[in-house]
């Protein structure tokens, strides 16, 4: 689906809080994420009216892959308010194919030498341990 | 083009200063800066000035007009919001006010008040210098984010813990006989290896400290200069700012920093000089793997090589090319919206001879700062030399 955007069809409404990254993230939570591609190949993540890199308006929704791969991460042990009761907890970048995903990567010790650059992993939606807020996270497929 | 002139820089103390307000650390920056300038305030033509999170820190928005007040300046007043990056872009906008010859003499600088705020708060103030909806929501923290940069670096070109260490043991003993810097201690390389872990595989000496300070410069132009016989014998003669995509997980690569690459070619072409001809450099080391990436940007290491410019003393106070002789954000301290302007004053003092690190660079003539917001999203870079 092309979504070419016009100002007779500006919001999804009924999304909640954020209207497009809501929808968005309801969608990731069901295993049904995507990102916006365009013609050109670049890919983002909604809100998005144009592509980013090039400038396109002609953005599709495009599947993203099954599995990512972890290309960095960090232990984080001083933590922001939202995530006090979190900590410590890995933080993560993942290659989605046409995006990155930023996300906690849980189901393991959150300790450097439980982790690696390379690991494959999905992601979906669970709540912070905090305040129950959506949180987009990564959980291992199987060893390395 | 009108050339532009440093007639006189100001500083507050980098540190802790829970009882004063920020317009008074501002006011403190603005008088040190026109006793060194020996230049009436009446001839300002414009104040710009940069601060990051007075809304959060003293529930103070709008603070152009405050701190014209209380710098004792009655002209048009413009605040800059950049992140760690907002005093590098006021002084970009007086430099190119002064150029544009919209004014002759232009008063830049910034003031940050963190430390009356509690460590939570300053975590989460600093975060929002990254995209809320995907990186603060995901639990992306200021640390963190470096962290994820410095595990895609060791990833990509190799480098240890150890040898961030030694540019936080190298910033640090630089800070020692710094008047303005917040830490005037040593720090070994041991000690920062056995600090407790902030955001691995960052710990607590990779990181700068809470810091409340201001800066301020009287920026002019050489006619102005001339013409009422004012000591200002450093130029401003390159500025360049780059911009990249907000979120570090959108950037063509995780452990580069485009967006100070093209500040630093802008503003090297801007002053007609090149990576080989600068002398000494003041760069932004929020984090010991900002200034790998900063050495890397600014051409005084090819990619991958930056990680070991401290180690192998290039970068040290006795190396070719020092960098950070002020003690940088590391020890010096980072108070976030003065610190583009912090680096400018520290290398005219550095140029000028009268900074009490001077002695290790006697025969500079080419100096360079190199402020950066956020992740790199943003950067600025000025290319200074010695005029006279």
């Amino acid at each position: 689906m092309t979504t070419e955007r016009t100002e007779d069809n500006e919001r999804n409404e009924g999304t909640g809080r954020d209207a497009d990254h809501g929808e968005w993230l309801e969608a990731l939570a069901d295993g049904e994420g995507y990102a916006l591609v365009c013609p050109e190949g670049h890919g983002s993540l909604p809100p998005r009216r144009v592509c980013p890199e090039c400038g396109s308006t002609s953005l599709s929704r495009e599947p993203l892959p099954d599995a990512g791969v972890v290309e960095t991460f960090s232990v984080v042990h001083v933590p922001s308010p939202g995530f006090a009761d979190d900590a410590p907890y890995v933080n993560a970048v993942a290659d989605f194919g046409p995006i990155r995903l930023t996300g906690v990567l849980r189901g393991i010790a959150a300790e450097s030498d439980a982790v690696e650059i390379g690991r494959r992993v999905t992601a979906t939606v669970e709540e912070r341990a905090t305040d129950g807020e959506p949180l987009i996270v990564f959980r291992s497929i199987g060893e390395r | 083009m009108t050339d532009v002139r440093v007639a006189g820089v100001g500083l507050t103390r980098f540190g802790s200063h829970p009882d004063r307000t920020g317009r008074d650390l501002f006011a403190t920056a603005a008088l040190r800066a026109f006793e060194d300038a020996g230049v009436p305030r009446i001839d300002v033509g414009a104040l710009h000035y940069g601060n990051f999170m007075g809304a959060l820190a003293e529930h103070q928005g709008h603070q152009a007009p405050l701190m014209a007040e209380a710098a004792g300046v009655r002209c048009p007043a413009t605040r800059y919001e950049q992140a760690c990056a907002s005093a590098g872009v006021a002084i970009r906008e007086a430099v190119r006010t002064v150029r544009a010859g919209d004014a002759d003499v232009v008063l830049a600088g910034g003031m940050e008040r963190m430390t009356n705020l509690p460590t939570g708060e300053v975590t989460e103030g600093l975060a929002i210098a990254a995209d809320d909806l995907f990186e603060v929501r995901a639990g992306v923290t200021f640390p963190g984010a470096y962290a994820l940069m410095a595990n895609a670096y060791f990833d990509a070109y190799g480098g240890s813990r150890r040898d961030l260490a030694h540019i936080a043991s190298k910033n640090h003993a630089n800070a020692l006989p710094n008047e303005y810097a917040q830490y005037r201690r040593e720090v070994s390389v041991d000690d920062a290896l056995s600090a407790p872990p902030v955001a691995e595989p960052l710990h607590l000496y990779d990181a700068c400290p809470i810091t409340d300070g201001a800066s301020a410069l009287v920026i002019v132009s050489e006619e102005y200069a001339a013409e009422n016989d004012v000591g200002a014998p450093v130029a401003v003669t390159g500025t360049g700012q780059g911009t990249d995509r907000m979120a570090l997980g959108d950037r063509d690569h995780l452990a580069r920093t485009p967006a100070a690459d093209d500040a630093a070619d802008a503003a090297y072409a801007d002053a007609g000089v090149g990576p080989d001809d600068v002398d000494v450099a003041e760069v932004h080391d929020c984090f010991t793997i900002a200034e790998v990436l900063a050495v890397e940007s600014l051409g005084f290491c090819s990619t991958g090589q930056g990680i070991g410019a401290a180690r192998d003393g290039i970068t040290t106070a006795g190396g070719d090319l020092p960098v950070n002789l002020s003690g940088g954000l590391k020890a010096k301290g980072h108070p976030v919206g003065a610190t583009g302007g912090s680096q400018i004053a520290e290398l005219t003092r550095l140029l000028r001879g009268d900074h009490p690190n001077s002695n290790y660079v006697d025969d500079a003539e080419v100096g360079v700062a190199h402020n950066a917001g956020g992740t790199v999203a943003s950067a600025v870079v000025h290319v200074l030399e010695v005029a006279e």
